[in-house]
Formats: C-alpha cells, structure tokens, sequence
C-alpha cells in the first residue's frame, strides 16, 4: 500500500461500499428526489401556464366588455339620436296638426258665422217683410176705409192697365 | 539531544492545538513513537541482511528530529488505526480491525491496537512503518505477542533464519483490513445513507406541491446543479439513466473530500487514496464502455472521416483513449486532493522544521505565517474539493454523454 499502489483490500472495500451506496440510494432515495422535483417542476410549469392562459383570458375577457361597453355606448347614442329624431318629428308633426286644426277651426268658426250672418239677415229679412206687410195693411185698412178712395184707386189702375 | 529536545517539547501544548484544528493531524508530534522504525526501512523492500546491523544504529539523537517528510507521508498513506493526538509522548488512536486472510491459516480478524503499534506480532503478522508483515513459520516470535519486533532484530535474529518476511503484495495473504481510508469510506456511505434518506424523506412527505425547506433546498440546489449543468447538457436527452450514478459520485467524493478537511477526527485521505480514486474511475469506465452505443464503437473502430489506410493507426490511439480517460480521473482526483493534504502539512511542518533549527522562537515566529498560509490552504482545499467532485462528475457525465451519443 504504498502512496500510487492501490491496495487489494482497499479495492475490493471501496468497490463493496460505492456499490451500496450507488444501489441504496438508487434505489431509495435518487428516484424519489428526482420524481418529485420534475412532478414539482410540471407542476409549477403548468401552474405558470394555466396563470398565463387566465392572464390571455383574462384580457380576452377585458376586450370583450370593451367591446360590449363600446357597443352599448353606440346603442346608447344611437338610441338618443333616434329619440330626438323622434322628438323632433313629433314636436314637428304636433305643430303641423295643431295649425292645421287651428285653421280648420278658424275655417269652421268662419263658416258657421257666414252661416249665422246668413241666417240672422233672412231673419231679419222676414222681420222686415212682416212688418212691412203689417204697415201695409195698417195703411190699406186706413187708406181704403171710404169706397170713393177705393174707386178712385180702381180707377188709377185701371187707367195705368189700359195705357199699358 | 536534550537541548535540541526541549523546545520542541515546549511546543507541544501550543501546537498540538493548532496542528489539530488544521491537519487533523497530531502524528506532527509522533515521532519518537514513529521514529523508532526510521531505520529499518529494509523491511518495506524485503529480506535484507543489513538489517539487523542497522538496527543497531538507533540513536535517540536522531529519533527526536522533526522529519516532515515522513510526518506528511504517514498523514497521507492508509493507516491501520485513526490516530487522533499525542499527548506526551502517547499517542491516542482508534484501533481498527485488521483482517487478513492467508491460504494457511485461513482468517485473522483482530483490532490493530494488537500491534502494540508495531511492537508486537500477532498470528506471525507484524506492522513495520504502517505496513503489514507476515513472519516466516520459524520466526523467534510465532506463538507470542509480547516480543518486539525491533529489539529481536537488535538482537541479531534474521529475517531468513526465519523463513522470511512476506508482504501482502506478494501474495503471502490478503489484506483485507478495515484501515483508517476504509472507515472513511464507511463514514462517507453512512453520511449519504443518513443524509439522503432524511432528504428523500422530505421529499416523499411535502409532496411535489411544497417548496423544499432548509437541508433539503440546499441539496436540491446542488442535485439540481448537477442535472441541468452537468448531465443534461453532456449527455443529452438520455441524461435520467445515470443521474443516480452521477448524484452518488459526486456527493461520494464531496463529501469525502470534505472528510478529509474536518479536524481532530484524525485526517482522514480517502479522495487522496489511488485504490478509491481507481474504483471510483472504474466504474465511470465499466458505465461507459456497457452503455457505450454503435455511435461509439464506431468512432473507435472506423473513426469517420478518417482516411482507410489511417485506420491502422487510428484504432489502438482510439482504444488507448478509452483507457487513458478513467486513468487521467482517476489520477486527478488522487493527486490533486493528496497534494492538497500535502501543502497544508507542509505548511504546519515549518512550524516545527524552524524550531529545530532555530529555536522555539523562530518556530513562533514561523508559525504566524504557517497559520495564515494554512487557514488560506484550508479555505482553498473547501473549494477543491467541490471543484474536484464537479471535475469528476462533469467528465463521466461528457464520458456517458460520447457513449450514448446518436450518430447525427
């Protein structure tokens, strides 16, 4: 056993033990270590992955109420746009009925006055007439109260038919 | 030898401490119970007859002489024992089994400290300068284990009246003893069992839908690090097959890097053993060369784009190529975490080299900057052995990734 021969003893001591330790913790311990390292290490990488797959859904998610929000703000617009469309067309279409009903009213109001002045002045008309024909006979109940007026009167017709 | 004795002895409190905190090594202060062999260093090459006489030249004089070189060398070889301090003169260790086995006597499966550390033979086994020895059958001691070994070659005893002295190496026996790099390769395995299965319990009871907490993220960092930049992009798509494999040497030799650098356990060396280091670079290779695919084999054997009448070259210098590769991690992580070990030592031996030689007060003096060198060495070595565990992990994982690569 000097310091570069290698003794038997030692060489077959050391091939003994490097075994043992080679298939003990082969066997019992270098498996399970690396096992559960590489099951960690999956874990942890699909752990990231599936954080990074929430992350793009998450975003995804984001984009999508933008994209809702944006929509329902165009609605929203569009919405009260067409109200004032249709405000508009109803104050328009309200002021046009109501100046056409204005004018028919004034056209009827008109009418029915012409109607009523009509009606007043054929009244009036026959008041006159009946009064003019009371006043008539008044004055021919007295004109004709004597039959030498009435003869006379005869007479004057008469003459006025025969040169006629 | 008295005089050139006291300061070092006068040392010993001051330094034993910050030898310790920083080596790991209390063996800087063993040298008379180390020196006592520095002689017969015949043994370790054999029978020699000269050994006897020179045994005879022991003197205490040279006994007490700091020699870094052997103090480094005895921290970094294997050792049958973890030798923690000495304190005064003793040197406090863990005894470790010795196992040996010899076609003769079968099994001897005893505690190291039997050696009486190198002082007494055991079933005929002696240890000599921290190796094992085994004594022919008629050696003066066969039966007994109170004789010493030193003194009975003092005495005149020869190794060949003995009928030799045989080396494991040799094949005289086997050697399969629990030495200090073996029980730090045990602390290693039980320090991964201990922690892994704690991790691995967190994971099986926080599921995969809990964030990892504490120890556990913090060994999640690094089994995440050695996944995504180590073998994912070497191997390629077929990465999950070795990620057990490279999980458990990388952490294999952090932690038994990190071992090495803890103090006062005994300065353990594992990373910095070629027998670990080999294995470890084997098993790379046995990884390769079994997964190794039709892509593979077939750089080796018909390298594409290569011209025909090439081939004859270019085939043993691709088949050398497999076999320098686990030789070059091999030899890396062995030298780079030795010499690390080395360097730090070194350091703390100026400590005591400048006591020798100067005094105890240039040993002070050295010690300063010994200390802010060491504590800088430490500090770097933390860093080296992280670095050498992703060096090793990194190019078994580019070896696998050359294996299993698809012919595009």
């Amino acid at each position: 056993m000097g310091l570069v021969t290698p003794g038997i003893g030692l060489i077959i001591w050391m091939t003994i033990a490097f075994l043992i330790v080679w298939v003990g913790l082969g066997k019992f311990a270098w498996p399970a270590i690396l096992e559960t390292i590489k099951e960690r290490e999956e874990n942890i990488s699909n752990a990231l992955k599936s954080a990074e797959h929430a992350k793009a859904e998450m975003q995804k998610l984001q984009s999508d109420n933008e994209q809702i929000l944006k929509e329902a703000r165009e609605e929203r617009d569009n919405m009260l746009k067409d109200a004032k469309e249709i405000r508009e067309k109803l104050i328009a279409d309200a002021e046009g009925d109501a100046k056409a009903k204005a004018e028919k009213i004034v056209a009827d109001a008109r009418e029915s006055i012409e109607t009523e002045k009509t009606a007043a002045m054929a009244e009036i008309k026959n008041h006159v007439a009946a009064l003019s024909i009371e006043i008539a006979e008044k004055i021919l109940k007295a004109e004709l109260g004597d039959a030498a007026k009435q003869k006379q009167l005869v007479d004057n017709l008469l003459e006025d038919i025969k040169l006629n | 030898m008295m005089l050139k004795h006291r300061p070092h002895k006068a040392f010993k409190p001051f330094f034993l401490l910050i030898s310790l905190a920083f080596l790991t090594s209390g063996s800087l202060l063993a040298s008379e119970d180390y020196d006592v062999h520095a002689e017969d260093s015949t043994h370790q090459h054999g029978v020699n007859e000269e050994a006897s006489a020179h045994a005879t030249d022991h003197s205490e004089h040279e006994a007490e002489a700091f020699n870094a070189g052997d103090m480094i060398m005895h921290h970094v070889m294997d050792a049958y024992d973890i030798h923690l301090m000495d304190i005064g003169g003793h040197s406090v260790s863990i005894p470790l089994p010795v196992i040996l086995y010899s076609t003769e006597d079968g099994l001897s499966v005893f505690l190291s400290s039997s050696f009486h550390h190198g002082h007494a033979a055991k079933n005929r086994y002696v240890l000599n300068h921290g190796h094992i020895y085994r004594l022919g059958l008629n050696n003066p001691f066969a039966s007994s284990e109170e004789i010493h070994l030193e003194e009975a070659m003092s005495m005149g005893y020869s190794e060949q009246s003995w009928g030799g002295v045989f080396r494991g190496e040799n094949g005289a026996f086997i050697d399969l003893s629990i030495t200090k790099t073996v029980a730090g390769i045990l602390i290693t395995v039980l320090l991964m069992f201990i922690i892994f299965s704690k991790v691995a319990g967190a994971y099986k009871r926080e599921g995969s839908n809990e964030a990892p907490k504490g120890f556990q993220a913090l060994m999640e960092t690094i089994i995440l690090f050695i996944r995504d930049e180590i073998a994912k992009p070497s191997i390629g798509h077929k990465y999950e097959r070795f990620m057990p494999f490279l999980l458990t040497i990388f952490f294999f030799i952090w932690i038994a890097n990190i071992l090495g650098l803890i103090p006062f356990i005994g300065g353990f060396n594992v990373t910095g053993n070629i027998a670990v280091t080999m294995v470890l670079a084997l098993f790379t290779f046995v990884m390769t060369t079994v997964n190794g695919n039709k892509t593979y084999w077939g750089h080796i054997f018909a390298t594409p784009g290569v011209p025909g009448w090439l081939l004859p070259l270019m085939i043993p210098i691709e088949l050398l190529g497999v076999f320098t590769k686990p030789l070059v991690l091999c030899l890396r992580l062995f030298a780079n975490i030795t010499a690390g070990h080395i360097i730090i030592l070194s350091f703390m031996s100026l400590i005591f080299i400048f006591a020798d030689i100067y005094g105890a007060g240039a040993g002070y003096g050295a010690s300063i900057v010994s200390l802010l060198f060491g504590v800088f060495m430490n500090v770097m070595e933390l860093l080296v052995a992280f670095l050498q565990a992703y060096v090793f992990t990194l190019l078994s994982a580019l070896y696998f990734g050359s294996a299993v690569e698809e012919h595009h």
